[in-house]
């Protein structure tokens, strides 16, 4: 966990630099060696490393359009997912995807960048592996500010009344953009969603990487033993804004501050430590992560850029003939000539 | 200075299209207490495209609510506050996630007035943020703008200027059916995301409606007719001034609302010029330029010499920046489609 806690932290931090590179002084989103939205899950990868040290290559998670923390920790090729953010021709998408939209289907990963949408989708992973009589599970990582969409209430439903083998890990990092969780929604413990469906609902109240495995090895275990789907919430801190060139205006300072001070990777190295490890071994882990993360994006930087007609490609895997999506060269009939 | 001149400087004073809307909105929220904005981070965050930008502090959260990501739930619930006779402002942040909420839209929205018989209306406004040339990729880039003109029962608005979206907002406010109003991202004067020059424009103090269905005819030209909407008048305008330094004279239409069509003023520079391209950004098929092509044919094939269309290709938005400047048509592109169609 330790691992993949600190690789992904390293990970954000050297994406917000290589991200602001060219926009700066002047921020325009369209520029520089990553262009569009990046969200950044600093202070968030408890919740994924707790959860996905208990599952396999064949379980199945989506994401949400805050992936990287979730990817690094299902074992996604953090070199071509890299490529793919710096929309290289080798990334996992052949840089048709960007960061909200990562698949690498060896690793069992996908992401939509449309709130709760990841939801329906894990259930089917659920249900193809229910009708299959395979122990695999699937996990749907999402935010606070998703419980309140239809897609993920009625994928609910759907897991509880199938008892299907999924786990809904809700990352609550207080805010979803601007808006607090009290200002969208009633319940405080988003795990009393589960109540509503007959399932069961568990929250881990604070940033803590080992409470939430113990957790999380429950909700797994009872998937996997073909018990039906658990809601976890689980309470994270987000370090940085919403997006990269979120001014945060809307934010107290205080709330910024106490997000910086809980640090669940700090509090897992003095778990660790309080367990015998030395600091040499953990100054190490995060040696051989930073090395990783610095090879990984290096290697990104060096792949080509897509051809532009690739554009063209991919739409189907089984292009109906007759059909073009290349701009034809027509001429009308009609008129005097 | 002279009371002239005071008034002069005001009339000059130069706004970008999201200041404009958002002066409308305060105007009729002012006017009308029954005029309220919904929508996901519209209050503290002022819109995440500045759509809202400090409404919040004159009108309170009252007026300005921020409400939870569930948007069948809050369009559905502004179809219903406007059935009750109010006129809710409702946004979508991305058009491209209307899919949550179709139903609201084209079954409820869109529909209720007509399967009433009349006896219902739905005085509200749909407004959501579109478009690409920054590289969010498949879902986060689309106009959809051929997708909701296509659905019978919602007037839809897409403002290319300052000046144009302030007087068509007031027009949408003022409406008493469905409206949806697609503002361009990239045309909004958002500081993390430059304008081109052309939206930002002179806007009066006062409030004024642009009539629904009233194209505007940005450039007149004789030798090709280019009829755009959106953040592509812009470009459509930049290749004009390219063609023309090579004699060819392009007359650029706006079409600034999509429903209603203003067909009349297309056939009539058609019939001048004998030259159609039509250029948009939203997918090739099934939509607004096969939509024009076949106004214009059906009001008389004789005087169509050529036509061309300048779209993105059948395929989702691309991420990575060679793709997306493949499918995205820009200024050279147009240029292209006019010469071809003035060779032909
Ligand atoms: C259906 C839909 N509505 C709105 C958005 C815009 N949006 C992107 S992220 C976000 C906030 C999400 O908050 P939360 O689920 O708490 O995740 P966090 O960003 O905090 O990780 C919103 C509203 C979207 N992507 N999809
Ligand atoms: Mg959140």
């Amino acid at each position: 966990m330790f691992e993949d806690m600190v690789t992904a932290r390293y990970y954000e931090e050297r994406l917000q630099e290589e991200y602001l590179e060219g926009k700066q002084p002047a921020f325009d989103i369209s520029a520089g060696p990553i262009p569009g939205e990046l969200h950044l899950a600093a202070g968030q990868e408890a919740a994924a490393a707790g959860v996905c040290r208990h599952l396999r290559d064949d379980d199945t998670v989506t994401a949400p359009h805050r992936p990287h923390h979730v990817a690094i920790a299902k074992g996604v090729d953090l070199e071509r997912m890299t490529a793919e953010i710096f929309g290289r021709e080798t990334g996992l998408s052949s840089g048709k995807g960007g960061h909200m939209h990562l698949f690498d289907p060896d690793a069992g990963f996908a992401c939509s960048g449309i709130i709760a949408q990841g939801c329906p989708p894990a259930v089917g992973a659920g249900l193809a592996a229910k009708k299959r009589n395979e122990d695999s599970v699937a996990v749907a990582f999402l935010g606070e500010g998703a419980i309140s969409q239809g897609a993920f209430l009625e994928s609910l439903n759907l897991a509880a009344v199938q008892q299907l083998p999924v786990v809904f890990v809700v990352e609550d990092n207080d805010w979803a953009i601007s808006m607090p969780k009290e200002r969208v929604t009633d319940v405080a413990d988003g795990s009393q969603r589960a109540g509503g469906f007959d399932m069961p609902g568990v929250r881990v109240d604070y940033d803590d990487a080992t409470a939430v495995y113990d957790a999380a090895k429950e909700a797994v275990g009872r998937a996997r033993a073909g018990n039906g789907p658990t809601l976890l919430e689980v309470q994270v801190h987000r370090r940085m804004g919403h997006f990269m060139g979120d001014p945060e205006s809307y934010r107290p300072d205080e709330d910024v501050e106490a997000a910086q001070a809980r640090d669940s990777i700090e509090r897992l190295a003095d778990d660790l430590r309080s367990e015998g490890l030395e600091d040499e071994e953990l100054e190490a882990i995060r040696e051989e992560a930073r090395e990783r993360v610095d090879e990984a994006i290096k290697w990104a930087k060096e792949q080509p850029e897509p051809d532009p007609d690739a554009a063209y490609e991919d739409v189907f895997v089984n292009p109906p003939s007759g059909v073009t999506t290349e701009e034809p060269t027509h001429e009308l009939a009609g008129g005097d000539d | 200075m002279s009371e002239q001149q005071e008034r002069q400087q005001v009339i000059e004073r130069e706004l970008t299209m999201s200041r404009a809307m958002v002066e409308a909105i305060a105007h009729e929220m002012r006017e009308d207490e029954e005029v309220f904005y919904m929508g996901e981070d519209v209050a503290d965050y002022g819109g995440i495209f500045d759509s809202t930008e400090g409404l919040l502090e004159e009108f309170g959260r009252d007026r300005i609510m921020d409400v939870p990501i569930s948007e069948t739930a809050y369009l559905g619930a502004a179809v219903g506050a406007a059935q009750e006779g109010m006129r809710p402002i409702a946004e979508l942040m991305f058009v491209d996630f209307f899919g949550v909420a179709m139903d609201q839209i084209y079954n409820q929205l869109a529909k209720n007035t007509y399967m009433s018989g009349g006896a219902v209306n739905v005085p509200m406004v749909l407004t959501a943020a579109v478009g690409g040339t920054y590289n969010d990729a498949a879902q986060h880039s689309q106009t959809l703008y051929g997708t909701f003109a296509h659905l019978p029962g919602m007037k839809v608005v897409v403002p290319s200027t300052a000046y144009d979206a302030k007087g068509l907002m007031h027009n949408a406010i003022r409406d008493d059916d469905p409206v949806v109003y697609l503002f361009h991202k990239r045309l909004m004067g958002i500081g993390w995301m430059p304008a081109p020059d052309g939206p930002k424009t002179p806007v009066p103090e006062d409030d004024y409606t642009i009539p629904f269905g009233s194209a505007d005819v940005k450039r007149e030209g004789e030798d090709a007719t280019v009829v755009t909407l959106g953040l592509h008048v812009h470009r459509a305008l930049e290749a004009a001034d390219a063609l023309a330094e090579d004699g060819i004279d392009a007359e650029v239409i706006d079409l600034r609302t999509l429903v209603p069509l203003d067909t009349e003023t297309i056939r009539e520079s058609v019939a001048k010029t004998g030259r159609l391209v039509v250029v948009d950004e939203d997918y090739r098929s099934y939509g607004v330029t096969g939509e024009i092509i076949a106004g214009v044919a059906e009001g008389g094939l004789e005087e169509l010499e050529a036509v061309e269309r300048v779209a993105v290709p059948d395929v989702p938005l691309p991420y990575a920046r060679p793709m997306e400047n493949e499918v995205i048509p820009d200024s050279e592109d147009i240029e292209r489609a006019v010469r071809a169609a003035h060779d032909e």
